[in-house]
C-alpha cells in the first residue's frame, strides 16, 4: 500500500470542499481513485464510467505519464506518487 | 490588429450574461491573447487561462498556448494536448495559481460556443473565444457552462 497525492482539477473541487489535492492510499492507480471516492463521495462518477473505465473526457496521469501507456488503472503506484486528474479539453467552431 | 476591437467592458454590456463573477484580466493579458490568435490564423489556436478566484471575480494572471492534436481539422476543431495541460497545471500550482479556464479561436466565425464546444465543456471553467476575421481579432467573449448550455460571462479589464 502506497501513499499518493491526487491533484483535483478546478471543476471537480466541488466534491472536495475546494481542496486542490487529496492524500490517498492504494497499491494501484485504480485503488487510489477509489480511496478518493470514499473520502469524497461521488467524485469517481465524474472520472470513471459505470463499467469502471476512465471516461473519454478525462485523462489520468501518474507523475508526468498518461496511465493509458502504463496499463491504465492497474498501473502500480510507487510511494509518494502524484496522480493528476486532467480534464480533456476540446471544441471547435463547428 | 484591428482598430475596431471592442473593449472587454463593452463585451460585457453586449453579452447575454449568466450569474457568474466576471473574468478579469489586464490589457497585457488581452494583448497576449490577441497576438497568439492572430499568429495562428487561419488555424484554431487554443490554450489555458492561469489565475485564481478572488472576491472580485476570476482573475487571469497569464495565459498559456497548447498544441492542438486535431491536426486533421486545424481550421475548425481543437483537442488540447493533455500533456500541455498537465505541464501548465503543474506550473500554476507551484505559483499558487490554477487553471481557471480555456481560450480558443474561431477563425472567420463569431465568438459564440458551438455544439462541439458545448459537448466538451466543464462546469467551473471560463471559456474565452476570440473571433479572428481575415487575420484580425474582431471580438472576444467569455462563457461558462450553466447546466446544459453556455451563458455569457462578463469580462473586466483591469490595470
Amino acid at each position: 500500500m502506497s501513499k499518493a497525492t491526487i491533484r483535483i482539477p478546478t471543476p471537480l473541487r466541488s466534491f472536495t470542499g475546494g481542496a486542490g489535492e487529496v492524500e490517498v492510499e492504494g497499491a494501484t492507480v485504480g485503488q487510489a481513485l477509489h480511496h478518493l471516492d470514499r473520502r469524497h463521495e461521488g467524485i469517481l462518477s465524474r472520472v470513471l464510467d459505470p463499467d469502471g473505465r476512465i471516461r473519454g473526457f478525462v485523462n489520468i496521469y501518474l507523475g508526468e505519464t498518461n496511465v493509458k501507456t502504463l496499463g491504465g488503472l492497474d498501473a502500480a503506484l510507487p510511494d509518494r506518487a502524484v496522480i493528476s486528474i486532467v480534464p480533456a479539453v476540446a471544441g471547435g467552431l463547428r | 490588429m484591428s482598430d475596431s476591437i471592442p473593449s472587454p467592458r463593452n463585451h460585457a454590456a453586449t453579452a447575454t450574461t449568466g450569474p457568474f463573477p466576471p473574468l478579469r484580466f489586464s490589457s497585457l493579458v488581452q494583448a497576449d491573447l490577441i497576438r497568439r490568435a492572430v499568429a495562428g490564423y487561419p488555424h484554431e489556436v487554443c490554450g489555458l487561462l492561469i489565475g485564481k478566484g478572488t472576491a472580485a471575480g476570476v482573475l487571469v494572471e497569464r495565459i498559456t498556448e497548447a498544441r492542438n492534436l486535431r491536426t486533421d481539422r486545424l481550421a475548425d476543431r481543437y483537442v488540447l494536448d493533455p500533456d500541455d495541460f498537465l505541464a501548465a497545471d503543474s506550473a500554476a500550482r507551484r505559483e499558487g495559481l490554477e487553471v481557471v479556464g480555456i481560450w480558443h479561436t474561431h477563425p472567420d466565425h463569431p465568438p459564440t460556443p458551438s455544439q462541439t464546444d458545448l459537448e466538451a465543456a466543464w462546469e467551473g471553467y471560463s471559456y474565452v473565444i476570440l473571433s479572428v476575421r481575415r487575420g484580425d481579432v474582431a471580438d472576444i467573449r467569455s462563457w461558462r457552462l450553466a447546466g446544459s448550455r453556455f451563458a455569457g460571462q462578463p469580462i473586466e479589464e483591469i490595470s
